[in-house]
């Protein structure tokens, strides 16, 4: 490079200009971003909340009011106070009358993209599963997110039974899944062709939570009943 | 590139059509190809770019004279990324069904890199007002190209349009259109439109050239 090229060009901004340029640009988005935040939240939280209500509604067809419990320590149920993060949830629909119809529980597994969550209703007037409904799947458009929409296979929740053996200690019949057609038994859940991994998930992601949770509420119906 | 001399509306205009940033200058192609499986997804992944676009356009333009060229990358990206948070968190306000069809992508607005070349080779040189135009048009102009792939990827892959059903049940869905695969497809023949119009119109200009030529050998 030669010396007239060098004096030619301009000199190079001093320290101070690029610190103020970026520390200013910075703290400007900084306040924005908290501002917007503050603004929203209370927005996307009650977003959420009503989803998962709708959701719980959505399982529960015949609940018109419903209650969140825990599951303490003992291993028993009690009514949710505060925030409940981090603790194990159920939520309890009632009917008009304040009848327990059945419990809400929240389950999630791997799927074939990425984590399925999903909520079901657990009834006990029919010891069965009465309504699944997927909160958050990335499963392939068109094939994987059948599990959401296929009407055959949606057909499988409207009674998945999930009896429990006499002493109420396990459940009876695990839920399995089965090829498309195959189904003859009430607990097990008709795949979808097509989308075998994300339909087989779904039965999965049910037998391990209904394993889990079936006998503990049964064992304790008592602690969601609402005092007249 | 110096400051532009065109007037606002044609800084607005070029991005519509002529410099389509999709079909023409083939920009920002994750978001294009990835989330317009729907006409609903497309449109709003569109808008939530041009928002982006336009914010940040006018931050950068209006901040030209304050940002020294050593540091001009960083600062743009940090601006844009303040606006994607932004975009982000309303959209989650406005609707989750549609926070959740849009998932990762709405974060990748960041390295989009339309905002970032819109940023460098135009805010950064003209003022707040055209920049704002040029935003706006290439803004428009990205989700209009983004609902056409969508509009036709739903069309032919679900057989509906913005969730309504559009035929009769025997209708086959081609799967391969809401398959990332259907993305490519789809593209491949707007720009095939694109460029045959472009041709078209380059052999008009040629022929009317030659034969005004050709009329004023005759006079001559």
């Amino acid at each position: 490079m030669s010396s007239t090229e060098l004096a030619s060009r301009p000199a190079p901004p001093s320290a101070w200009h690029m610190y103020r340029a970026m520390v200013g640009v910075g703290v400007f988005c900084g306040l924005l971003i908290v501002s917007v935040f503050q603004v929203t939240r209370p927005i996307i939280e009650h977003n959420k909340a009503e989803a998962l209500k709708k959701a719980i509604f959505h399982v529960l067809p015949d609940a018109s009011t419903s209650g969140t419990y825990r599951l303490n320590d003992a291993g028993g149920f009690e009514v949710l106070e505060g925030e409940g993060v981090g603790e194990q949830l159920v939520y309890a629909g009632y009917d008009e009358k304040q009848e327990l119809v059945g419990l809400a529980v929240q389950a999630q597994g791997m799927g074939y993209q990425d984590v399925i969550g999903l909520i079901y209703g657990y009834s006990f007037a029919e010891d069965a599963i009465v309504g699944v409904q997927v909160l958050e799947s990335k499963e392939t458009p068109g094939l994987g997110d059948k599990i959401e929409t296929d009407p055959a296979f949606l057909e499988n929740f409207e009674r998945l039974d999930v009896s429990l053996v006499d002493d109420l200690s396990e459940m009876a019949n695990p839920i399995v899944p089965v090829k498309h057609g195959a189904k003859t038994n009430p607990w097990e859940v008709d795949g979808i062709t097509g989308a075998t991994i994300s339909s087989v998930a779904i039965a999965e992601i049910l037998n391990r939570s209904a394993q889990y949770w079936t006998p503990r509420i049964r064992n304790h119906l008592d602690d969601f009943r609402r005092e007249e | 590139m110096a400051a532009s001399t065109k007037s606002s509306t044609d800084e607005f205009i070029k991005g519509l059509w002529k410099e389509n940033p999709v079909f023409v200058q083939v920009l920002g192609m994750c978001p294009v190809l990835a989330v317009s499986n729907t006409a609903m997804n497309a449109l709003a992944m569109g808008l939530a770019t041009a928002f982006v676009l336009i914010m940040s356009n006018v931050v950068v333009s209006s901040l030209r004279s304050f940002i020294p060229k050593q540091v001009r990358i960083a600062t743009y990206i940090l601006i844009i990324a303040t606006f994607v948070t932004v975009v982000d968190y309303l959209i989650q306000a406005v609707s989750l069904d549609l926070y959740k069809a849009l998932g990762a992508f709405i974060s990748l607005i960041v390295v989009n890199c339309l905002i970032l070349g819109r940023a460098e080779a135009f805010a950064s040189k003209n003022t707040v007002a055209r920049s704002m135009m040029d935003g706006l048009g290439m803004g428009i102009g990205f989700a209009f190209a983004l609902f056409c792939l969508g509009a036709v990827r739903e069309i032919l892959g679900s057989g509906s349009l913005f969730g309504a059903q559009l035929f009769h049940d025997s209708f086959q869905n081609w799967v391969v259109m809401i398959l990332p695969s259907g993305g490519f497809f789809t593209l491949a023949a707007w720009l095939l439109l694109f460029n045959w119009l472009e041709q078209r119109k380059a052999k008009k200009n040629k022929k009317e050239k030659t034969d005004a030529l050709s009329l004023t050998k005759e006079t001559a």
